[in-house]
């Protein structure tokens, strides 16, 4: 029988920590809706997400209520469009993304995605078209994800792909510009995307899945920062355990709520994602976490052995609580989503280059960061291209989603409100890499040897 | 099939007797009351049999809450898995 403390201690975690469950996000394969006709595809993907998808925003609430705990965001993620769509007979894939956002609309969820090409090798004709109808397609939608994987251990970094993604981040800006380049939000790339991350906006589901699986993304930023508080003056041997003991809690109930969504929606668990996911709260922060451990900011001298670590004994106490961990599984460090990191960029504590070096330790990347509307696609590629490396050479997943606000300059702010959250627009490094990014062909893949 | 009941807010007379008599009424059986008043707050949690109540869960969690409004608490209904999986290995 579960003591009084016990329980009271669980209703803390939800009431006083925002624990809650980030995403319940069913994968949807729609590979068997392939057809030559644009219309009738569009039919055939727009019947299987709203029958498949039709109940999981009522049983995502159901859980929510009957377990007390919140199940924020319901979501869905499709096969790669690019590779689902290739045999459509069309120019453009925009009525696709048009019939994909109904489709969410249909069925309640904020954010489906699957708008996604990977091309880490080369590019198909479908990935071209794609690639290209991304500026217009989020523009045009609102609930749309789109993720392009341009890199892998395998196979390398794909520069063109890098060099055109850089121009294709630009337009998506500037067609988004009354809405301070909100569509850059929706748009994320890869180094060795994982197939079934339930996190936007880099979800899809992969063609090594099972027709219909249920991805569930834990969270709790605010639970582990409070434990921690408990052991402020204590050494790293009880920082550590602390670490573990909490994600393992948190991740318990993720997996309680993915067992009980897959049974009740008649679907395949598939995995939980052990990433801490912060929200624009205060008290749901990664950074606010470095704090406790000691850091006077987000960025400080210290900051990546402080994420490493941290990043480490989630996983050490997760992976114990969940029968199968996949995803992204990773400390998320977005900018303008977590509260801490955006005070730690207002102080001058955190840079873009710090960023990067952070991401050699953790998922995903470079995450929600606003840079000047006036930085030149070989930069905004150059940047990607130095991510997708540490991807490829750590054999890791790393992503970029920058977002080049149109018009705004250094020092000046962007609002994406909601969970997106605001940002304050960070320089950039002024130096051309334009020659380098005006090369052309692949980067080959790496040695596994010689590990230095 | 258990459940745990969490009531929250300031001291008044009735409490108990109002969510009992809302449990009794759904067929949902008490088993363990703790509860304490900490400077006129009050502060209780209920471990309850859910077995046997004709009720839909979510139904049951909505309807606590809006008695809780009723009362002027927060009431608060979870299943005791959430409490087992966190708790036990």
């Amino acid at each position: 029988m579960i003591t009084i403390s016990e329980a009271r201690q669980t209703t803390a975690m939800i009431e006083e920590e925002n624990l809650d469950v980030r995403t319940i996000t069913m994968g949807i394969n729609i590979l068997d809706c392939a057809d030559p006709d644009e219309k009738r595809f569009c039919e055939k993907i727009y019947d299987k997400i709203t029958t498949k998808a039709k109940n999981l925003v009522k049983v995502g609430e159901d859980i929510s209520r009957e377990f007390g705990v919140p199940v924020v965001n319901k979501r869905i993620s499709i096969t790669p469009v690019a590779i689902a769509a290739a045999a459509c007979k069309t120019s453009n894939y925009v009525q696709i993304a048009k019939t994909l956002d109904n489709a969410a609309k249909e069925v309640g969820v904020n954010f489906i995605g699957g708008f996604s090409a990977l091309v880490h090798k080369g590019m198909t004709g479908a990935d071209r078209m794609l690639i290209d109808s991304v500026p217009e397609a989020l523009s045009v939608t609102e609930r749309v994800c789109s993720s392009i994987n341009l890199a892998s251990t395998r196979s390398g970094i794909n520069m063109d792909a890098v060099a055109k993604i850089g121009e294709i981040i630009r337009e998506t800006a500037f067609l988004t510009r009354d809405r301070d380049s909100l569509g850059c939000a929706k748009l994320v790339v890869f180094c060795n995307a994982v197939e079934d991350n339930p996190f936007m906006a880099g979800a899809f589901h992969g063609v090594g899945e099972t027709d219909c699986a249920i991805n569930v993304g834990i969270s709790g930023p605010g639970v582990i920062k409070r434990a921690l508080e408990s052991v402020y003056e204590e050494d790293f041997e009880t920082l550590c355990e602390t670490i573990k003991r909490t994600a393992f809690k948190i991740t318990r109930v993720g997996q309680l709520v993915a067992k009980e969504a897959a049974s009740r929606l008649g679907v395949p668990f598939g995995i939980i994602d052990l990433s801490l996911a912060p929200t624009p709260a205060v008290g749901d922060s990664v950074a606010e976490i470095f704090q406790m451990m000691g850091l006077e900011h987000a960025g400080a001298p210290g900051t990546t052995a402080a994420l490493a670590m941290l990043n480490d004994n989630v996983k050490k106490g997760g992976i114990m609580a969940s029968s199968y961990v996949g995803g992204l599984s990773g400390a998320f460090i977005p900018v303008s989503e977590d509260h801490g990191m955006i005070e730690a960029v207002e102080a001058g504590a955190l840079t873009l280059e710090k960023l990067e070096a952070m991401t050699c330790v953790c998922s995903v990347g470079l995450d929600m960061i606003a840079i000047p509307g006036d930085t030149s696609p070989d930069t905004i590629s150059g940047i990607i291209a130095d991510e997708m490396a540490i991807g490829m050479i750590n054999n890791k997943t790393t992503a970029v989603r920058l977002i080049p606000v149109y018009g705004k300059k250094v020092g000046e702010t962007v609002t994406f409100g909601g969970l997106l959250g605001y940002a304050p627009i960070m320089p950039v490094n002024q130096f051309s890499c334009e020659d380098f990014i005006r090369r052309g062909g692949r980067i080959p893949a790496p040695v596994h040897s010689f590990k230095n | 099939m258990k459940a745990i009941i969490t009531v929250l807010g300031k001291d008044k007379v009735g409490i108990i007797a109002k969510t009992c008599v809302y449990l009794a009424d759904k067929d949902v059986n008490v088993l363990e009351i703790s509860q304490t008043i900490v400077e006129g707050y009050f502060n209780m949690i209920m471990i309850v049999d859910i077995t046997n109540t004709t009720c839909e869960l979510s139904e049951l969690a909505c309807g606590l809450e809006k008695l809780g409004e009723e009362i002027g608490v927060i009431i608060k209904f979870q299943r005791e898995e959430i409490f087992e999986s966190m708790h036990r290995i």
